[in-house]
């Protein structure tokens, strides 16, 4: 085995934990919501076995450690031994979050794993398990009082668990079980370790391996079995238990269970069935499996001259029906998905492949209607057709990208739990619309400015519990985080039940840090947008969680750079919500088209604020030659878009032209003067710098129906280029 | 390594092309297409030779005037202009000239140091030169084509 496949293998594996802990954290939160049954806990046992199994074949220990624990107690709830309370599931909340924390550092990705918080949970976790009564305080104070317990770490081994309530009296001769697991098993995603454990769950259990099958390298054929077991296991245990064990493999190994009385080898070999190797092979299991192996003292790699089949019994006459799927072993198998993971650059090129079709149709269209050919022949007809399909396939493709936003709204429980311990208040996060999808690339770009504002609505928002009830609401404060599609961009709306943004006290803020005049009058609405000011922090203390001098300006930059907006509304004693609307991908823009001095060019719509047509009287100059248009009261810098990219000279007088106004990074307006506005499109963003280079004043580039490329305005720069050099009028005004 | 192949005596295939009354030549290797001329997207604040970007299936392709580029004179394109569609770097440029006029075989060892007397524009990107039947051909530096990005390199 070398390095490279064991590390994908391991990647598989880490893979798959990410999405078994988004079902664990899914499952608990149901469980909370009251909405879980039996099932529910199943799953999440499932989940937390699935990862100790794969992280036990990668010697992670401390990771199995943890989990093993963690399993036990939803080992105890889905027996029902034990209540399923809300203390419990709290615990087991807070649990799920040291376990992913076990998983990131394993996997090497995040911090260290606190142990200190660790070694606490494991407590608490064992506490609940044993149903103590003295430790079953930890739970009210879990990280305070985690050295009384004095963690041990527990050394798990699957090969000697043995619950202490199986003693191991060997009455009329002990088990002896050899298991040899066919390929088939482990086609059929079973694990070899996983029932090995499950034996040694009966008792006191002894593993020997014979691993004098496994041929030498070259000819190893990696998807055979090519190991045994000899498992020996105490007189008293059940042999139904034993069988059941091997219930879902059945069939897929050769099995002899039998009692050691005699010293005759009751060695009967009989063929098992096997079935051919199914093409959806788990080279995961098998490999984990093997690796398992490897650390085992047998020498895998001893020469054996041909493949020895131990032993084995008719393993078919145990025709149990297939049933309680809570059956650790059946697991892996439970949930098969049908999807495939495929290589993110080969969608990509895909979408651009589309897009050039896309562009290619319409200039086929626009040259077949320059001709007569319409009205003569069926080319028209046929056209139609081709672009309903070609539209079609752009739509197929893009949806191929699109991912729901419940990636990122997941990962958000556990941020508000840890926010509002910090804090010291009450929350429960309400999410909607987890299913709403978006591109990929706009999935990744959300969590960053989510995280922000509900760390923000928490800490700013919500009172605490206190202040609630003197209120009158309930001490548990509410956040809501819901995502829809509308009108072809998607919402996210993080809304409070707090106590709405404190207007006077923002003014005052603002006009103590010089962000506005102290005599400036200013409806409740501008003053609820102050907060995205740059360097406006409302929070009385610096607080760990949200006043690192990042404020809201930071969130809003983050959204516009993504081609959205972020507004506010907020009722004093009611709470605030924050509302942001981005696209659905970043590979297309809405755009509005102008033209300026004969050129086409795309402004892109999330800039632009009103379109006006500027009358004489409104333009000014200042200084005796930066031109000024008056918009709402408010002078802003008039910028002659063909002038500033050196096009020629616009509208003359500027009358004869439109003014888009336009709001920039930081919130300064501009009025960009070109000569005409050709409507909105959305339009395909094309990088300029892959065949050239990056140029002041050009976002991109993109294609239009014409086949002619198209300059995609960047706003910023223009309207920090006039801000930063006064240029010589181009522009002679009407006066 | 293309100063490398020309001590040897490789052979090569080269497209030529004339600009005005003289002739070039590019490594064939280099050339994805040769396609007829269509108006250009100016950009802003480029120089002069810059003709602009035009739409290669789908691809933005910036458009160099080699003669401009050459200090020989802007050209004002028409219909009977060609554009050589090179590959640089890893870039796709489209070069302009006015006509593709031969497709030369030549070793390596043919090639001769560029004369002094070239001007000094032409001899930034001319490599060497090639005598065949009588006619001069100057081989281009293709890399040397490009502008040079100092904003964007450091960006």
């Amino acid at each position: 085995m070398t390095e490279d496949p064991f590390e994908a293998i391991k990647a598989t594996f880490f893979q798959e934990c990410e999405e078994l802990l988004a079902d664990l954290e899914a499952g608990l939160l149901a469980l909370e919501n009251g909405e879980g049954d039996d099932e529910t806990i199943n799953a999440v046992f499932r989940a937390v076995h699935s990862v100790k199994g794969g992280a036990g074949a990668f010697g992670m220990e401390a990771l199995v450690r943890f989990a093993h624990v963690f399993e036990t107690l939803m080992d105890e709830l889905r027996a029902g031994r034990k209540p399923c309370d809300d203390a419990t599931i709290k615990t087991l909340l807070r649990a799920s979050d040291v376990l992913n924390d076990h998983v990131a550092a394993a996997r090497g990705a995040g911090a260290p794993v606190d142990e200190a918080r660790s070694a606490g949970l494991v407590a608490e976790l064992e506490a609940l398990t044993h149903g103590d009564a003295a430790p079953a305080a930890s739970a009210a104070a879990p990280e305070a009082d985690e050295d009384e317990f004095g963690f041990k770490p527990v050394q798990f081994d699957p090969m000697d668990l043995a619950p202490a309530a199986a003693p191991a009296t060997s009455g009329g001769g002990d088990w002896r079980i050899v298991f040899q697991p066919n390929a088939a098993l482990y086609a059929k995603a079973n694990d070899a370790g996983l029932l090995l454990r499950e034996l040694s769950r009966l008792g006191e259990a002894t593993v020997e391996i014979d691993a004098s099958g496994v041929p030498m390298l070259d000819v190893l054929e990696p998807e055979e079995g090519c190991l045994s077991w000899t498992i020996r296991l105490p007189g008293a245990v059940d042999e139904a238990a034993i069988r059941e064990v091997f219930e879902f493999v059945d069939g897929d190994c050769d099995l002899a269970i039998l009692r050691d009385e005699a010293e005759a080898p009751p060695v009967e070999f009989v063929a098992a069935p096997v079935a051919a190797p199914a093409p959806d092979l788990d080279i995961t299991a098998l490999l984990a499996a093997a690796q398992a192996q490897v650390q085992a003292p047998a020498e895998p790699a001893a020469p054996a001259p041909e493949p020895a089949p131990v032993i084995a019994a008719p393993a078919a006459e145990a025709k149990a029906p297939p049933a309680a799927p809570e059956t650790a072993a059946n697991a892996p198998v439970a949930q098969a998905p049908v999807t495939i993971r495929v290589d993110l650059d080969r969608v990509d090129r895909l979408i651009n492949l589309v897009g050039e079709l896309v562009i290619q149709q319409a200039v086929l269209a626009q040259r077949v209607s320059e001709t007569a050919m319409i009205r003569a022949t069926g080319v028209g007809q046929g056209l139609e057709d081709l672009e309903l399909l070609t539209r079609e396939i752009q739509d197929s493709v893009m949806a191929i990208r699109a991912q729901p936003v419940k990636s990122v709204f997941q990962r958000m429980p556990r941020l508000v739990r840890e926010v509002a311990q910090m804090t010291g208040k009450q929350v429960r996060l309400v999410t909607e619309g987890e299913a709403t999808e978006v591109d990929k690339t706009v999935v990744e770009r959300l969590a960053e400015p989510i995280t922000h504002m509900l760390r923000n609505a928490i800490d700013h928002g919500l009172e605490k519990p206190d202040k609630r009830v003197a209120a009158g609401k309930s001490a548990e404060g509410q956040v809501r985080l819901a995502a829809l599609h509308r009108s072809g961009r998607i919402v996210i709306e993080i809304s409070d039940d707090g106590a709405g943004i404190n207007r006077e006290r923002v003014l005052g803020i603002a006009v103590e840090k010089g962000l506005v005049e102290p005599d400036t009058q200013l409806s409740d609405e501008q003053i609820d947008n102050l907060i995205f000011m740059p360097g406006f922090s409302t929070a009385e203390t610096i607080s760990d969680v949200s006043g690192r001098g990042v404020g809201m300006d930071v969130v809003k930059r983050s959204i516009q750079s993504l081609g959205g907006r972020i507004s506010i509304t907020s009722k004093p004693g009611e709470g605030s919500t924050f509302t942001m609307s981005l696209p659905l991908t970043l590979a297309v823009l809405d755009g509005m088209v102008v033209s300026s001095a004969e050129q086409t060019l795309v402004a892109p719509l999330a800039a632009i604020v009103e379109s006006l047509t500027p009358r004489a009287e409104d333009i000014h100059l200042v200084g005796g030659h930066t031109p000024v248009i008056r918009f709402r009261d408010e002078f802003v810098p008039l910028v002659d878009v063909a002038a500033t990219l050196g096009f020629g000279i616009g509208p003359e007088p500027a009358s004869t032209g439109v003014a888009l106004i336009v709001e920039a990074e930081g919130g300064a307006k501009a009025a960009l003067l070109v000569d005409a506005i050709q409507g909105q499109r959305q339009v395909v963003i094309k990088s300029l710098e892959t065949n050239y280079q990056a140029i002041d004043g050009v976002a991109a580039a993109t294609i239009l129906g014409d086949g002619r490329v198209a300059l995609i305005l960047d706003i910023d720069a223009l309207v920090s280029n006039t801000r930063r050099s006064v240029r010589k009028p181009d522009l002679k005004l009407a006066s | 390594m293309t100063e490398a192949n020309i001590q040897t005596g490789a052979r090569r295939e080269l497209i030529a092309f004339r600009i005005g009354e003289q002739e070039f030549c590019v490594d064939i290797m280099a050339v994805r297409e040769i396609r007829g001329w269509t108006p250009a997207t100016p950009l802003p604040r480029t120089p002069g030779y810059m003709k602009g970007v035009i739409n290669l299936r789908g691809a933005v392709l910036p458009i160099i005037d080699l003669s401009g580029r050459f200090g020989l004179g802007v050209t004002e394109p028409n219909a009977r202009h060609v554009i050589m569609v090179v590959h640089i770097r890893d870039r796709t440029i489209g070069l302009l000239v006015d006509a593709v006029s031969d497709i030369l075989q030549l070793t390596d060892d043919q090639v001769q140091p560029t004369p002094d007397v070239a001007a000094d524009e032409v001899k930034a990107f001319v490599k060497g030169i090639f005598a065949i039947d009588g006619r001069m051909i100057s081989l281009i530096a293709l890399d040397r084509i490009l502008p040079t990005e100092p904003e964007a390199e450091a960006a």
